[in-house]
């Protein structure tokens, strides 16, 4: 597979890694009154979709930026590929 | 009809014209005591317990495609026992024990073979981990023996010894454990649970559950509804997709782990060895051909294919271990799809729907844990209670904070 860069182009995903699904940015509240469910629904419960899927991938072996990759999980073609940064941003996350 | 070696000489006596269907090909019922979704090694085990050992009836196994098309159908074949962690080896110790006595119990050549798994170790550490892991397994009534350099050269006199990186220093030996004809265990269950009155629904997909007031009625299928009292879902590799319908979400992602087969060669390797160096394991098929695998892919797939930077690191690790495979032609490769949890372990529990019951999260190891699967899953569906060797599997283990995580990567689905 081909990972379309933002910055850099197209590289080889042999150069990431990858993490999981990309909803793993939207980190819960840990002051929250149901923090210890939330937490468990995020650390542990997955979508899991055959189709689209937003996926986290860490360009270990090149800018060690993170991506949010929209790759579909039957054929494995990439429809799109984003800095997590700015995906993160966009869903109003400060940091 | 019983096979036996009289039924086959007089078969051969006259022409071969006695043999019959193993299964019927019966129209789906309205309604069944027990429907279980996916006609794969475990979902027919699952039919064969409850019709054999539980005494249940009117019993229905749905399958979408043909049976024994999924996972049973390709894998590496091995069977064993040799867990580590106290929620897993008992489990996997009773399934040998059921192996041992398969064939005889449901009257099919499964071809099981107990010729041995022996995983390689490399440095002192790994020599006491195995040194652990066997008394872990013998404490819990499997066998397992540490050889020594010269132990393993006995067996494998030519592998990859010396090698300056990853020398060999020894192994731990688990003479029980094998490999097993896959296609006739599907076949085998199939045959069994037919005899026992189970019907065994082919090209029947179910498109969705019918639910009220939290309980589980039936399911919808692409040839009408059927009305069930209990529903078990067996259908690993796909879970995601079947408890999608559900309205269920896991603690399972899909991945794709590939696996491949050499050109036929006469025999060389009589038992599976596994790299400690590098994940990779092997054995030779009773055809010839060496049976190998190695790491999944490690992206969320459903594509029943993989790709080839872990062909290339597949069979790395095997020429490194067997410089002599560099001569071997790879005849295919496949690609399977594995439901990989949270904790690497299997989840064999009820879901909050009253009426379904769940069996998957396998990870690459359902094979060798289907009559075991088969016969806890069936338990459960039966009693509402878990078998004692299945207390473990429960969803709510990473809740409470009880993973059985053999590995020790934690919720990493791809690391296990």
């Amino acid at each position: 597979m081909l990972i379309n860069h933002p910055l850099l182009g197209p590289r080889d995903a042999q150069e990431f890694t990858y993490l999981g699904d990309a909803a793993l940015i939207q980190r819960p509240d840990w002051q929250a009154d149901d923090a210890a469910d939330q937490f468990h629904e995020y650390l542990y419960l997955r979508d899991n979709p055959a189709g689209l899927h937003r996926e986290l991938w860490f360009h270990e072996a090149g800018d060690r930026s993170w991506l949010v990759v929209t790759r579909n999980t039957v054929t494995h073609e990439i429809t799109d590929v984003q800095l997590a940064r700015d995906v993160a941003r966009n869903e109003g996350r400060s940091t | 009809m019983r096979f036996s070696g009289f039924r086959v000489i007089k078969e051969a006596l006259s022409g071969h014209k006695g043999w019959t269907p193993h299964w019927r090909d019966p129209e789906p019922k309205s309604h069944y005591d027990f429907v279980i979704i996916g006609g794969g090694g475990h979902g027919l085990a699952t039919a064969y317990y409850l019709a054999k050992e539980f005494g249940a009836s009117k019993i229905a196994v749905l399958e979408k495609g043909w049976i024994g098309g999924g996972n049973v159908g390709r894998n590496t074949t091995i069977i064993r026992s040799n867990y580590l962690l106290d929620g897993n080896e008992p489990f996997y110790e009773f399934s040998l024990k059921l192996w041992e006595n398969l064939e005889q119990d449901f009257n099919y050549n499964a071809m099981v073979s107990q010729r041995g798994i022996l995983n390689l170790v490399h440095t002192d550490a790994q020599r006491d981990a195995a040194r652990r892991r066997g008394n872990a397994m013998i404490l819990n009534g499997s066998d397992a023996e540490l050889l020594d350099q010269d132990g393993v050269r006995k067996l494998y006199p030519f592998l990859n010894f010396d090698n300056a990186r990853f020398p060999i220093k020894g192994g731990l030996l688990h003479r029980r454990g094998g490999t097993v004809r896959h296609d006739a265990v599907a076949w085998g269950y199939a045959r069994g649970a037919d005899i026992r009155g189970v019907d065994i629904i082919q090209n029947c997909e179910v498109t969705g559950f019918r639910t009220e007031n939290g309980k589980c009625l039936g399911v919808e299928t692409n040839r009408g509804f059927i009305g069930a009292g209990k529903v078990g879902v067996s259908v690993a590799g796909s879970s995601g997709r079947v408890m999608e319908k559900a309205g269920v979400r896991l603690p399972i992602e899909s991945h794709v782990l590939q696996a491949f087969v050499s050109e036929g060669l006469k025999p060389v390797l009589p038992g599976v060895i596994t790299y400690g160096a590098g994940h990779f394991y092997c054995s030779q098929s009773d055809k010839g051909g060496l049976v190998f695998g190695g790491d999944i892919d490690g992206y969320n797939s459903y594509a029943q294919r993989g790709n080839l930077p872990v062909v290339e690191d597949v069979v790395e690790g095997g020429v490194s271990l067997i410089p002599a495979l560099g001569r071997v032609r790879l005849l295919r490769g496949w690609g399977g799809i594995m439901d990989m949890s949270m904790d690497g372990s299997p989840i064999i529990d009820k879901t909050d729907i009253d009426g379904l019951y769940f069996n998957g999260g396998w990870c690459y190891g359902g094979f060798k844990a289907t009559p075991a699967a088969g016969w806890c899953f069936a338990h459960l569906l039966k009693t509402d209670q878990p078998h004692e060797t299945a207390t473990a599997y429960r969803f709510d283990r990473f809740r409470r904070g009880y993973m059985i995580d053999e590995k020790g990567q934690g919720a990493q689905p791809n690391l296990h």
